[in-house]
């Protein structure tokens, strides 16, 4: 397209110039997809492979062509059957007894979701109050919140296994009252409310993880949103809550899912925390496809298709939110 | 429909920062125009925001009709604001965006509509009622922002300089068409501007504010024939007012230092008898309009020469050098004189205004 409109003025020597830049824009261009792609092509592509040609060398390239595609690596995630995969040696006698991965991918998501959903809206509510009112120590709440993320995770993993291997008995005493039911739907036992094996505690860590993050996007976000849009709503006679519901979280949409994409991807991907504090009912993907390569011989094909229904949620998620985030934000309502 | 009573105001920031607003008092008639005027950071968007309720003033009263607002929130005040910058909800259409204060008092739904088409008839909007604000050129935002307004009928309009965003043709023409607004809808209206034309052309009356504090409450044309600061004086007008540091010299003329610039006669008597130091130092202040240019050669008792000229079609402003001072003088455009031309300037004596340079307020003749 812009080719065209160069090519109708300018003389030979520009145009030269012209294409040699371009050519020079495109190369990099693909040079750099194909570095980003390649990783996921290549974990596409052993997750079809017949178990023969997953270690072949000269390694094969294309389906149908190279290799006859297969998808036994996908039945084999849902089950285990094969000697050293999946949580295999606890439960040997079955034959083809369904695997942890469904309950792990329901976990993932679950968890996911609820982090996302808690950690995006307290962290936007509290991103508003820092960029609305004068919050006394204002610099230093911020820089607080901020530091809970310079520490490299590893640093705290002790603390906060100790932490939740705590029988929380003041926990027990205060839900002592609840419904059993309640509490049995989140998969917890009424004895033990220690926060590990639990969603709760693993939530409540992704939460903390995500927090910062949150606050500190939307706080720089509700910084571009004029506050004379509240002041508006509020004159008319709506409440500031009811203002912020009608006017301001309207507006700050598209900036919260493009926060929750962070908080998700980091949700998502989170492996050592939940490795260490969860196991069998209230562990995640990440661990699973750990306990696959974990034993004996690693089943790259199984691995690879594990990753890959891993990866779908991630990528729907993307796609449906992609308008949002790509969303010109303020419209211009308003002019500076 | 209410009268506004300021009793008293200041407001500050923070507790080491200067007074935003210095003990202001302020009554606004039932259907008045009033305009606070004053260049930015006087301290008149800080006196309307505390009108409003979105600022607290830290000490001071403010009564809308006969309720003392202090304290009470922005909702419950029943006014209106326009803001600056409009404000337009940019997720909702022109028609939701005025209709969004109605639906606050949870009226039905065709009497919101009535009201609505009501209001956009009397805006000229009909036919826009669909669009998003975005989409729109500023003039029609205006509109739908004045709509948002005046949909509610509240006791008092207050707007925070609505016409700043506009371009030269259209503010000339939304000055008359807002004029014409208030006084069919004969509400009381606190406008803020630091535009003296808009002062001028709306208002009902002009309270001229500088550094917190209120100079001058009159009609435009008393506050522009006889400004009762220094400020004021410098303030209204275009060109501003000539203003020459000047002192009684013990003798029977006003003079500056060097004595380039002096004037005498029964002006000085009157002068004489108000001030009791014959050494004070004066400001005399002088409208361009008010200077003649006598092109004679005869004894004028200033003189000076022509540096500049200004030709704007329907009149010629000269800015002539008498000493260390330009003065400007407004002419008919018949006159047409060459830089660097010596000539003499004639005072309209009843006109001039002196200062006192110290307390930069009017000495009355």
């Amino acid at each position: 397209m812009t080719l065209n409109t160069q090519e109708t003025h300018g003389s030979n020597q520009t145009k030269v110039i012209y294409y040699v830049k371009e050519f020079f824009y495109w190369s990099v261009l693909i040079v750099v997809f194909a570095f980003s792609i390649f990783p996921l092509y290549w974990m596409f592509n052993t997750s079809l492979k017949p178990r023969a040609d997953v270690e072949k060398t000269p390694p094969t390239f294309i389906p149908f062509v190279d290799y006859q595609p297969t998808l036994d690596n996908y039945v084999d995630v849902f089950f285990k059957d094969r000697a050293g995969a999946g949580f295999a040696e606890v439960d040997q006698d079955a034959d083809r007894t369904i695997s942890e991965f469904p309950k792990a991918l329901a976990n993932s998501i679950f968890i996911t979701i609820t982090t996302t959903v808690l950690a995006v809206l307290m962290g936007t509510l509290a991103a508003y109050a820092f960029s609305r009112f004068r919050v006394k120590g204002q610099g230093d709440l911020l820089f607080f919140i901020l530091s809970t993320r310079m520490l490299p995770p590893v640093v705290v993993l002790i603390p906060i296994f100790l932490m939740f291997n705590q029988p929380g008995e003041l926990i027990n005493n205060v839900l002592q009252n609840i419904p059993i039911s309640f509490i049995q739907a989140f998969g917890e036992s009424i004895r033990d409310f220690s926060l590990r094996n639990s969603y709760t505690g693993i939530i409540l860590l992704y939460i903390t993880f995500g927090l910062p993050f949150v606050v500190w996007m939307m706080k720089g976000f509700f910084d571009e949103i004029p506050k004379e849009y509240e002041e508006a709503a509020m004159m008319d006679g709506y409440s500031r809550l009811e203002a912020i519901w009608k006017i301001v979280l309207p507006e700050a949409f598209p900036a919260m899912l493009a926060t929750s994409v962070f908080v998700v991807i980091t949700a998502w991907n989170e492996f050592i925390f939940v490795l260490l504090l969860n196991r069998d009912n209230a562990t995640t993907v990440p661990p699973f496809l750990y306990s696959i390569l974990g034993y004996g011989q690693v089943e790259w094909g199984r691995t690879a298709a594990t990753s890959v229904l891993f990866l779908i949620p991630i990528i729907v998620f993307t796609f449906v939110a992609r308008n949002h985030l790509l969303r010109g934000v303020t419209f211009g309502a308003v002019r500076r | 429909m209410a009268e506004v009573k300021i009793k008293n105001i200041s407001k500050r920031f923070s507790p080491n920062s200067p007074l935003a607003v210095n003990n202001l008092n302020l009554d606004i008639a039932d259907g008045e125009f009033l305009v606070l005027l004053g260049p930015s950071g006087c301290g008149k968007t800080t006196t309307l925001r505390c009108v409003a309720g979105l600022e607290t003033q830290t000490a001071g009263d403010i009564y809308i009709g006969d309720r003392l607002v202090n304290g009470l929130p922005v909702g419950e005040r029943d006014i209106a604001f326009v803001f600056q910058f409009y404000a337009l909800y940019p997720h909702l259409s022109a028609y939701d965006n005025i209709a969004f204060p109605l639906r606050a008092q949870k009226l039905q739904k065709d009497e919101v509509d009535k009201r609505v088409q009501q209001v956009a008839k009397q805006l000229r909007i009909e036919n826009i009622l669909n669009r998003r604000p975005s989409s729109l050129p500023s003039g029609e935002q205006q509109r739908i922002a004045l709509g948002r307004a005046i949909i509610r009928r509240p006791q008092v309009f207050l707007m925070d300089e609505p016409l700043t965003n506009l371009d030269a043709a259209l503010r000339t023409d939304m000055r008359v068409e807002l004029k014409l607004l208030q006084e069919n809808l004969a509400t009381t209206m606190v406008y803020v501007t630091h535009d003296q034309i808009e002062a001028m052309s709306m208002a009902d009356r002009i309270a001229v504010m500088d550094q917190g504090v209120l100079q001058q409450v009159n009609t435009p044309l008393e506050i522009y024939n006889h400004p009762s600061t220094l400020f004021v004086a410098g303030f209204i007008g275009t060109p501003p007012m000539n203003l020459i540091d000047c002192h009684l010299n013990g003798s029977n003329t006003l003079s500056d230092e060097k004595g380039d610039f002096k004037l005498s006669g029964s002006l000085i008597e009157k002068l004489k008898s108000k001030i009791q130091d014959p050494e004070k130092p004066l400001i005399v202040g002088v409208r361009s309009e008010d200077v003649f240019i006598d092109t004679a050669d005869g004894p004028s008792e200033v003189r000076g020469e022509i540096v500049a000229r200004e030709s704007l079609g329907d009149e010629t402003i000269y800015a002539v050098e008498i000493g260390e001072y330009i003065i400007r003088v407004k002419t008919d455009p018949t006159l047409v004189l060459n830089t660097g031309t010596n000539v003499g300037l004639n005072f309209a004596r009843d006109r001039i205004h002196i200062f006192d340079a110290k307390s930069k307020e009017a000495i009355k003749l």
